[in-house]
């Protein structure tokens, strides 16, 4: 399996498996308190494997990825035609983190929580597309009824809490939708997105004491793709290894490659089973990497395109997939069939998104509050 | 069939670029992700990637070519097979590149009038005994009857639990629920408010106590961003019953961060509601009110008035309608309108006046948003004079509102300018004697009302 150094390199990714070093951090740089016991000696989760996928997990992993990469430049092209408006964030490169962890978990029992790049996590819950893209438009049928936009979707009914446009915000309140898991005692456990940026956010760190504190369920994902907006996690981070932002909550991290779906699902895997297994939060650091700018209005202009290629040629999450299948006796046909049903299925939500109606005038005043008062 | 290639727009604003220059020519072969051109917006230069595969097969704006309005078809590419019958070409398309200006149509609607049935305050049978209270009391038993009523409802902040609430409010609370549902936390206003919000867009009832609301700055963006927002981006779905309470306004002595009066911050926000109460029998019906709402509420206490002694009926499950204000004291030549600890002043001062022969009603707002319009207009359409006291700031005040809306609905009935009286427009001096001064008292309310005759 592929493992990341916990090193300050400047690599982003390393397409290839590095020695095999130990991701985990030992602590040992700094001594233990009095009193407490010293990191090194704190149980740890395993190092997670690569998930052993089955042909048909492989096949659908394939198919759901596919589906955001193509939803996402669907949703480009319309905004460049005009028809999506304001901010729009695209999750293109970064497939295989959202599929590999929401697959691990049981939907209607789980709940999902990110920040305002959610169009892939929507999809990853199996969220119909149609609706997803006719939000984006601003039309009646949008998940949002056209009142949210691109950062603003929800699904109460999958337990997907948003799409939230504050940086950070969704840490906080999905340390809450954990909160009311062990409230209710229902076994659930919550998922949090967010990126790099939103990890030097002075409330993660509240959500991270409160979290341990409490010994919430709850799987604290960093989404590292590298930039804040324009800003590299270097030159943003003093600690620029995320999966060591919990530490000094004493919640262990793991630095995962977040463009290989099965190392994402692998560690999903044990993340869910010490979360379950009533141990607290624990974080993962998904080393990831957008393609696209920030925003669509970002030029991308604090990197080369010679790294965008790189990325692509190399560790492309899609890409991977699809040579695993090739490998596992799928025929270039029957990919080739996936892509002409996934396209048709995108091409589908770009037209219905684009046929529906704008909200009634009367949505104006709608959903302000719940009670007449 | 070919795919045409518009020019995109860029950013949210822009409606027209520069074709600054094609990094393909007619007959290259393009996948997706292959960069086609550099195009200049007013903000940056930007490269646009191809979406699909296919063949370029001719290019249709030269590169140079400035002001290339949006939507315009720059290139052709010819796909290999049918995944080209994207809808790019389709005519749809190019409509609504104007779409801003939808936004210009019709006049927007009005808010739906929530009159329909207005909740009136439960009667209390002639007879009811009643018990004297005090509003630190109150609020506890209040929070109490809750929490028995429905498991789902806890209450969470610093020092709520083990002792027993920074002012007593939470007071033995803990012995009876326990720690799962009295909850201590650590001094971290901002994450403790978003772990609320987040529990009650979970299901649960929380009731988050802030310390004072000074220290809900710290958490204001989860109070206004997360909690009172979420509902109308989700279309309806998202629901956030929760309590955000604590006590608001000047205290004594406590110098200027320690001594504000945020309900016009709440106020203005849409989505939430708002509720400053006076006495200990509405701070109970109103808080016991705010608990079963579905909506998120801003529950603004005072220090000064925790410990002071109030009568209350004794009446089982006492709540009171949210968005009602309550005439405090009946009266013909003016009307005193405040909320909160203004409205004790507000009765001093109809004493005072009195004296003088003015009789002035006092109106209690108990609920700043929704506001009771129709109970301010009431009495001013009796009383012709209208004076509002509020112990905060004068600038953009629940006052300014007030007044606004006399000017807009109840014009007519003014027989007099409308006036506020409030703190002096500077942040809380410590010393006794400013403090004293900076402070709207009963005096300063009946020499404002002096002013009307």
């Amino acid at each position: 399996m592929k493992q990341i150094a916990a090193s300050k390199t400047k690599d982003i990714i390393l397409a290839k498996p590095p020695a095999k070093k130990k991701a985990v951090p030992t602590g040992s740089a700094i001594p233990a308190l009095s009193g407490n016991s010293g990191p090194q000696n704190r149980e740890r989760p395993e190092q997670p494997g690569s998930y052993r996928a089955t042909l048909q997990e492989m096949l659908s992993f394939y198919r759901e990825m596919l589906l955001i990469r193509r939803f996402e430049e669907k949703a480009g092209q319309l905004y460049g035609l005009g028809l999506i408006g304001g901010f729009c964030h695209l999750y293109i490169g970064q497939e295989a983190v959202a599929i590999g962890l929401q697959s691990a978990l049981i939907p209607g029992k789980d709940s999902v929580i990110t920040g305002y790049r959610d169009h892939g996590h929507m999809l990853a819950y199996g969220i119909d597309p149609n609706i997803i893209m006719a939000e984006l438009t601003g039309r009646a049928a949008g998940i949002s009824r056209g009142k949210g936009g691109s950062m603003h979707m929800f699904s109460t009914s999958h337990k997907f809490y948003g799409g939230h446009g504050i940086v950070g915000a969704q840490v906080s309140l999905g340390a809450g939708l954990a909160f009311k898991h062990k409230y209710a005692g229902d076994g659930g456990v919550c998922l949090a997105y967010f990126g790099d940026g939103a990890s030097n956010q002075g409330q993660v760190y509240e959500s991270f004491n409160m979290a341990e504190l409490w010994k919430l369920p709850i799987i604290f994902v960093i989404e590292n793709n590298q930039y804040a907006m324009g800003t590299s996690v270097n030159r943003a981070s003093s600690e620029d290894q995320l999966y060591r932002r919990g530490e000094s909550f004493r919640i262990p991290g793991i630095q995962v490659d977040g463009m290989d779906v099965l190392a994402v699902r692998g560690a999903a895997e044990t993340a869910l089973e010490w979360v379950r297994g009533g141990k607290g939060p624990i974080l993962l650091e998904m080393k990831t990497y957008r393609y696209r700018g920030h925003s669509m209005s970002d030029p991308a202009k604090y990197r080369s395109r010679d790294e965008v290629q790189a990325m692509r040629e190399n560790s492309d999450p899609i890409e991977q997939t699809k040579a695993r299948l090739v490998e596992m006796g799928i025929s270039e046909d029957e990919i080739k069939a996936i892509d002409k049903d996934i396209r048709a299925i995108v091409n589908e939500a770009a037209d219905f998104a684009e046929s529906s109606p704008e909200p009634d005038a009367n949505e104006l005043y709608t959903d302000i509050l719940v009670e007449q008062y | 069939m070919a795919v045409e290639l518009k020019m995109p727009a860029l950013s949210p604003t822009m409606e027209e670029g520069t074709l600054a220059k094609w990094l393909v020519k007619e007959g290259d072969v393009v996948k997706s992700g292959d960069i086609l051109a550099e195009i200049e917006t007013d903000k940056a230069t930007m490269e646009f990637e191809a979406v699909d595969e296919g063949t370029v097969t001719s290019i249709l704006v030269s590169e140079g070519t400035d002001n290339v309005k949006v939507g315009t078809v720059i290139a052709l590419i010819a796909g290999e097979g049918e995944d080209t019958a994207a809808p790019a070409a389709k005519q749809a398309a190019a409509a609504p590149i104007s779409a801003p200006a939808a936004v210009a149509a019709p006049a927007a609607p009005s808010p739906v009038p929530a009159m329909s049935a207005i909740k009136s305050d439960p009667a209390i049978p002639a007879g009811t005994q009643m018990v004297t209270m005090t509003l630190r009391e109150a609020l506890r038993d209040a929070m109490a009857e809750e929490m028995r009523r429905e498991p789902n409802v806890f209450v969470m902040g610093e020092e709520v639990a083990e002792y027993q609430g920074a002012y007593k409010v939470t007071q033995g609370l803990l012995e009876e629920f326990g720690p799962a549902r009295v909850i201590d936390t650590p001094i971290t206003e901002y994450g403790f408010a978003g772990i609320g919000t987040g529990a009650a867009m979970g299901g649960l009832r929380p009731v988050i106590e802030f310390m004072t609301f000074n220290f809900a700055m710290q958490a204001i963006d989860h109070i206004v961003n997360s909690a009172a927002k979420t509902n109308y981006m989700s279309g309806g779905q998202m629901r956030c019953p929760i309590v955000f309470r604590g006590p608001n306004g000047a205290a004594a002595r406590v110098g200027a961060q320690h001594s504000q009066n945020y309900a016009p911050w709440y106020a203005s926000v849409p989505g939430l509601i708002v509720i400053a109460p006076y006495d200990a029998a509405d701070a109970k019906g109103l808080l016991k009110a705010a608990i079963r709402c579905e909506d998120p509420v801003v529950f603004l206490e005072n220090e000064l008035l925790y410990g002071r002694s109030f009568d209350l009926p004794v009446i089982d499950d006492y709540v009171l309608p949210i968005g009602k204000a309550r005439i405090m004291r009946e009266g013909s030549d003016v009307t005193i309108v405040s909320y909160s600890i203004g409205v004790g002043m507000a009765l001093e001062a109809a004493g005072i006046l009195a004296g003088e022969g003015i009789s002035a009603e006092v109106l209690d707002l108990r609920t700043i948003r929704p506001l009771d319009k129709a109970a301010v207009l009431q009495s001013l359409t009796k009383t012709n004079r209208l004076v509002v006291a509020e112990e905060g700031w004068p600038t953009c005040s629940v006052g300014s509102e007030i007044l606004a809306i006399c000017m807009e609905e109840g014009f007519d009935d003014l027989d007099a300018p409308v006036l506020r009286v409030t703190n002096e427009d500077v942040p809380m001096p410590y010393a006794a004697n400013l403090e004293q001064l900076a402070l709207v008292n009963p005096a300063k309310i009946a020499a404002t009302c002096r002013k009307l005759f």
